[in-house]
Formats: structure tokens, sequence, C-alpha cells
């Protein structure tokens, strides 16, 4: 189980949500990504992403504009 | 004509999913007949969707919900978001079958929309393609006589399935082969949306989000008019994501043919702005609050002398005898300038795009 980082601060919505689609498909079940993101659109958008794909929120939280949500990957 | 089975014991089809009502109807009446679905939905820096939370205030209080990924939830079905800045920039630029009443090259965009499609479906083992077209809905692209050519070009041919008005369309490749039932599916007509929302309640969906014209920017008159703007004094129809990005924001104003003012018109709008400050040379107000201010072209000392009247006049000092702005270039050195503001009178409506 290895943990990545995604780093899409300063991209506006929907291209965080795009950016963490695509590097889920690459991932094995059981990896983490932590979304680094600024738009708060993405508090909204990456859980309802995940809800629609299967995969867990782990953790949400934002300070001073930067927002972190954390994911791990489920089967499909 | 293609005939293949199934990939399957159960067809799969992947529906457009725009967020409004049609598309989710279209996949909804899919579901109920046994056909697994998933969602597809392509992002083209135009759409409505989007980041415009991220910019306006007024846009902030409202639900930051992504609609298509609602829909999908709603449906219970997966969605694939793709991003085709790059590509579409050909079918705004070079639209085979022209614009419609702005820039909005609906025929063309449907038919690029559905041959992604019939690529991701291709590429997945899926079966056939679903739209929320209505015959008659769109003045544009959703026309009888239309709607065979979104089908040919795009290359789904008879693998495309509009289920709100099939009935009125000659039966498709999933209609003959039984995957889907002919019966059970619609003949919707016209720009009328009661059929809609008759479905809409017999399903129990309630709440979905309205159509407003247009799914995306290109219908709207007032950004046309500045990306027409934006080609015309660059001499060339070219784009880049940020430019279409910075044409949703603030108020635009071209006093003169070689640049342009780009002005916030609230906070979040500023703070937007803020992030582009290191590539254009930005203007503010230091003795009262104001807007930041970015010029975007090549601007002379009259001309970012005139820059500053007028981003004095968008802010608190408006009334006042002078106010002071401070003009950062693209070295990054700041001069201090006290300046008139302009009334509102001594700015001619034809400066505003
Ligand atoms: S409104 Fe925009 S997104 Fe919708 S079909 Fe027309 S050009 Fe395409």
């Amino acid at each position: 189980m290895t943990a990545h980082v995604l780093d899409v601060r300063h991209l506006l919505c929907p291209m965080p949500v795009i950016r963490l689609q695509n590097t889920v498909a690459r991932l094995p079940v059981g990896d983490t990504v932590e979304v680094q993101a600024t738009d708060p659109g993405v508090l909204h958008d990456v859980p309802a992403w995940c809800r629609v794909h299967g995969h867990q929120v782990l953790s949400v939280s934002e300070t001073a504009g930067e927002i972190r949500v954390t994911v791990q990957v489920q089967g499909s | 004509m293609t005939l293949a089975p199934p990939h399957s014991p159960k067809p799969k089809a992947v529906a457009l999913i725009s967020g409004g009502l049609d598309s989710m109807l279209a996949a909804r009446v899919m579901l109920d007949q046994g056909v697994h679905v998933e969602g597809i939905n392509f992002y083209t820096g135009f759409c409505v969707e989007g980041h415009t939370h991220a910019i306006r205030r007024e846009a902030r209080e409202r639900p930051k919900r992504n609609n298509a990924l609602w829909v999908a939830e709603q449906l219970g079905i997966k969605l694939h978001i793709i991003d085709v800045i790059e590509e579409y920039k050909d079918v705004v630029i070079n639209p085979k079958h022209g614009y419609g009443s702005n820039l909005n090259p609906c025929l063309d965009c449907k038919g690029f929309m559905v041959r992604k499609a019939r690529e991701w479906m291709e590429t997945n083992g899926f079966d056939f393609i679903v739209t929320g077209e209505v015959i008659g809905q769109r003045p544009m692209s959703q026309r009888r006589d239309t709607m065979p050519v979104v089908a040919r070009e795009s290359g789904a041919f008879d693998r495309l399935l509009r289920p709100l008005c099939a009935r009125l369309l000659p039966p498709t490749l999933p209609e003959r082969e039984g995957w889907v039932e002919r019966a059970r599916l619609f003949d919707f007509n016209g720009r009328s949306r009661k059929p809609q929302i008759a479905l809409a309640e017999r399903y129990g969906i309630t709440e979905y989000a309205q159509p407003a014209g247009g799914c995306c920017f290109l219908t709207n008159a007032q950004y046309s008019r500045k990306l027409a703007d934006l080609w015309q004094t660059r001499g060339e129809k070219r784009y880049e994501l940020e430019d279409i990005l910075l044409l949703k924001v603030g108020r635009h104003l071209r006093p003169r043919p070689h640049f342009k003012l780009i002005i916030a018109r609230d906070d979040g709008e500023n703070n937007f702005l803020l992030g582009f400050r290191q590539r254009y040379t930005h203007l503010h107000a230091t003795s009262h609050a104001g807007p930041l201010a970015l010029i975007d072209g090549n601007a002379g000392e009259e001309d970012i002398e005139l820059a500053a009247r007028l981003t004095a006049r968008f802010g608190q000092g408006r009334d006042a005898d002078q106010v002071t702005v401070a003009v950062t270039d693209l070295a990054g050195h700041t001069q201090i300038r006290h300046v008139r503001p302009f009334t509102a009178d001594e700015i001619p409506q034809t400066w505003y795009l």
C-alpha cells in the first residue's frame, strides 16, 4: 500500500477531479492519494466522485485556503 | 451499418451526461430496460459548471456541486469526466457547420462529443452510446435533419441511441438486436419541456439543474463578444485555457485597440485575478479600497494613465477628486500615480466588451 500526493493547487474544478480520476485509474486497491487543492469545489466534487466510483474518503481538511482530501482506492 | 453482438450478456451503454434533465432521463430510461450504463462528461474549458464557483462570490454562495456528478450519483452510475480542452479548440475555431446565434458551434460540438464517446465505447468494450437529444429542442444541433449528421460524423452510426425521441427516428442497432425495447422508448419532439418534466415525475425525479439555454458559455452573447474581440485583436483565431477562463471573469473594457482592461467585480474575482499578476501589468488603488485590474495588451504611458483612471472609477474612490493607484509592470516595478477617476458619463459604452 503506497501513499501518493496529488498537487492540484490552483487548478479549477473540474480539473482536480479529472486528475484524481486519471491517477486512481493507475493505482492498485488499498493505495491512498492525498489531493492538495485550493478550489473549494474540491470539497464537494472529490467526495461525490468517490461515492460514484466506490472509493473511500479517509479525511478532509481545510486550512488557510489549502484543502486536503485523502482518498483510498477500492475495488470496483 | 455495424452488426456485432454485445460484448457481455448485459448490454452496456455509455451515456453523455451534461448535468441537465434530458441526459439524466435518457440514462434512466436505459437503466429501466436493464442496460448497464456508465456516464461520460467532457470538459471543454467553456463549461458553465465548475470553476465559476471558485471565482465569483455570488457563485460561491450557491451549492458547489458538479451537476454531472450529482446526476450520476442520483442514478447510481459511474461517471467518467474527460479533459478535451486541447482537442476541442479545433471545434470552436474551425466549425465545419458554422456557429449558432453566438460563437456556439453546437452541431460540430455534438459530433465531436459523440465521437469521443464512441472512442471510449470501443476502448472499454461497451455496445452503444446514449444521448438526451430531443428532436426540435435546439435550433442548431437537435433537428431532425441534423440527427443523422451527428451519427455519421461521429462514426457512431446506428450505435447512437436517443431514447427520448428514438421512436421518431429509424431503429438503431440496440433496438434491432433487442438489447432495448423500442416500444418503451419515447417520441418527444419540439421545444416544450412538458414531456420531460412529466417523465421526471414518473421516475420520482424532483430535483434537477434547469436548462439555461445551453451547457456552455459559447451560447452567451456577452461571452462570445469577448471571445470575438480576443481573436480580432490577436489577428488570428487562437486561444489558451487561461484566455477563455479570463473571459469569464471581471469587467472587460477596451478603450484602445491595442489593450484592454480586466477589472474584478468582487473579492472572489480579485483573488482569482491575483493569480495572474506575474503575467500582466496590473493596477489597484492604494488610497481607497478598490478592485485589481489587469492590462491585456501593450499599453504606453498615456494608456497607463487612462487605465489608472478607469481602475479608480470602479473603486470606493470613484467620487474623490484624486485617487492614488499603484501600477506594477511585468518586471515587478511599481510606480505610484495620482489620478482623477473617470465619471460614469466619461466612459463610452463602446469600451465595454
Ligand atoms: S451549448 Fe456549448 S456544449 Fe452545448 S452543444 Fe452547443 S457548443 Fe456544445
